[in-house]
């Protein structure tokens, strides 16, 4: 096997977050907590349960996309090893990809699993689900992006866990809209297509600036 | 001539000849916005007529339609101040980056309060999740985050460049705000106000929003030397050009 560096760098990071244990089952944990909040918190009518579902699941699974975010660059940055990124012959942008691949892989996949059995605890009506799967997984790579770039700005910040939220928030807003939209829309008997395009669509268009703007947030934070 | 315009623009770079630019401008753009300010407060609350569904309510649309023009349009100062700050590291520029966005948020903040006073009558709720009303929340979050985050970096130029990547990012919202009217069906109204072509709104009710957006945006620029001048003071209150000028004229040798 000819050495590749940014499969070293995936392997890695894929052992690291197996390393940490149980912590890489937290964003899993944290999204049953969530799930299981609602019903205490609203009450168990099914009625209601099963309109809110699907927001529900995205909210959930949003938070919980978050809580990994804040160390996806921050140890590589602290022991010198981001400095390299610039130094080394490999694309920045490969690598950046690579650690958002991780991250994606590690906190929103196993959300994406258990998502149907979330959708059970809220009464998600059946049809629905296949749809709100389809747009966790076109949606979930968007969140990877937008919080790898919320972790690249406050890298060097004081207290930058408690900006990730408030930097996030608004970003996002559209794939949360057109996700849930395209559920509604499907349980009121409408064509979901437009959804799914506008949805992929945001993905092209993240997946494209978003890790330059990533690049060039590292590139500052190195000075 | 044009040479000449050049080198003073350039001159805007050093602090110095900002903080002097910014002095005697200053006073000059408050004059300025009073009287397009007066004209247009009186026109508005005075001259034109009630409209004929929503009586004299609709008067706050003087305030709320020039605040939200003005609200997007600081964004994308602060967006061409932010490419100028990551290209060519120009302090000023940075420093006017970043004290554009507390004007941004109070407009969009005004926008959004004087269209919930309007809305509780005429669409008998305060708030409503429409495209238009949603863009600009998220408008106001984007610039209550450009403004944590530049105060997050203890050194305040490092802190500006990393704001005005997250500027520039957060660009995609405008013409989100601009089209929500057009691209979905909002409770908001469409734009009624057309540069090229015909008006849907009535001539006579016009002229105060012409004279209220003048006003606004001559304010904009006052407030933002204003601050501007301000936090170049405040930074530089160890360095000499600081000394130099604020020292009194008995003293100068």
């Amino acid at each position: 096997m000819t050495h590749c560096p940014l499969r070293a760098l995936f392997f890695r990071d894929l052992r690291r977050a197996r390393r940490q244990g149980g912590q890489s089952l937290l964003p899993l944990v944290f999204l049953f907590s969530v799930i299981a909040m609602i019903p205490l918190g609203i009450g168990p009518g099914p009625n209601v349960l099963s309109t809110i579902a699907p927001g529900m699941i995205w909210v959930a699974s949003l938070l919980s996309s978050m809580l990994a975010l804040d160390g996806l660059f921050r140890s590589d940055w602290e022991d010198g090893s981001l400095e390299q990124w610039w130094v080394g012959n490999q694309p920045v942008i490969g690598l950046i990809f690579v650690k958002l691949l991780v991250h994606w892989l590690v906190t929103a996949l196993p959300v994406i699993v258990f998502a149907p059995v979330a959708g059970q605890m809220l009464y998600l009506p059946t049809e629905a689900l296949p749809l709100l799967l389809l747009t966790l997984l076109l949606g979930t790579p968007i969140i990877s992006l937008i919080g790898g770039l919320a972790a690249a700005l406050t890298l060097g910040a004081r207290q930058g866990s408690a900006l990730l939220g408030l930097l996030i928030f608004p970003l996002v807003v559209p794939v949360l809209i057109f996700s849930t939209g395209s559920i509604s829309a499907l349980l009121d008997g409408l064509t979901v297509r437009p959804y799914l395009l506008l949805l992929s669509a945001l993905l092209v268009l993240t997946m494209t600036l978003v890790p330059m703007a990533i690049a060039s947030s590292l590139r500052l934070n190195i000075e | 001539m044009w040479k000449k315009i050049k080198i003073a623009f350039h001159k805007l770079g050093s602090p110095l000849s900002f903080y002097r630019f910014a002095q005697r401008l200053i006073p000059w753009l408050w004059i300025a916005t009073l009287i397009p300010l007066c004209i247009g407060l009186y026109q508005a609350l005075y001259v034109v007529p009630p409209d004929y569904q929503q009586g004299d309510s609709y008067r706050i649309l003087y305030i709320h339609v020039p605040a939200a023009w003005q609200a997007m349009a600081t964004y994308l100062v602060m967006a061409i101040l932010a490419v100028i700050t990551l290209v060519w590291r120009i302090r000023t520029a940075e420093i006017m980056a970043m004290t554009a966005a507390p004007i941004g948020a109070a407009f969009t903040l005004i926008c959004l309060i004087t269209g919930a006073i309007w809305g509780r009558p005429m669409w008998g709720t305060y708030w409503a999740w429409d495209a238009r009303l949603t863009s600009m929340l998220v408008l106001l979050f984007i610039y209550l985050g450009i403004m944590a985050l530049y105060q997050a970096f203890d050194d305040r130029r490092h802190g500006a460049r990393i704001a005005s990547i997250l500027i520039l990012v957060g660009l995609i919202n405008i013409p989100i705000i601009h089209f929500s009217v057009e691209w979905w069906t909002t409770l908001h109204q469409g734009s009624t106000i057309n540069l090229f072509g015909p008006s849907t709104m009535d001539p006579s009710m016009l002229p105060p929003l012409i004279w209220m957006t003048v006003a606004v945006k001559l304010m904009f620029g006052a407030l933002l030397l204003q601050r501007a001048r301000n936090e170049l003071l405040a930074q530089d209150q160890q360095k000499n050009w600081v000394y130099q000028a604020l020292r009194p004229n008995h003293h100068a040798s």
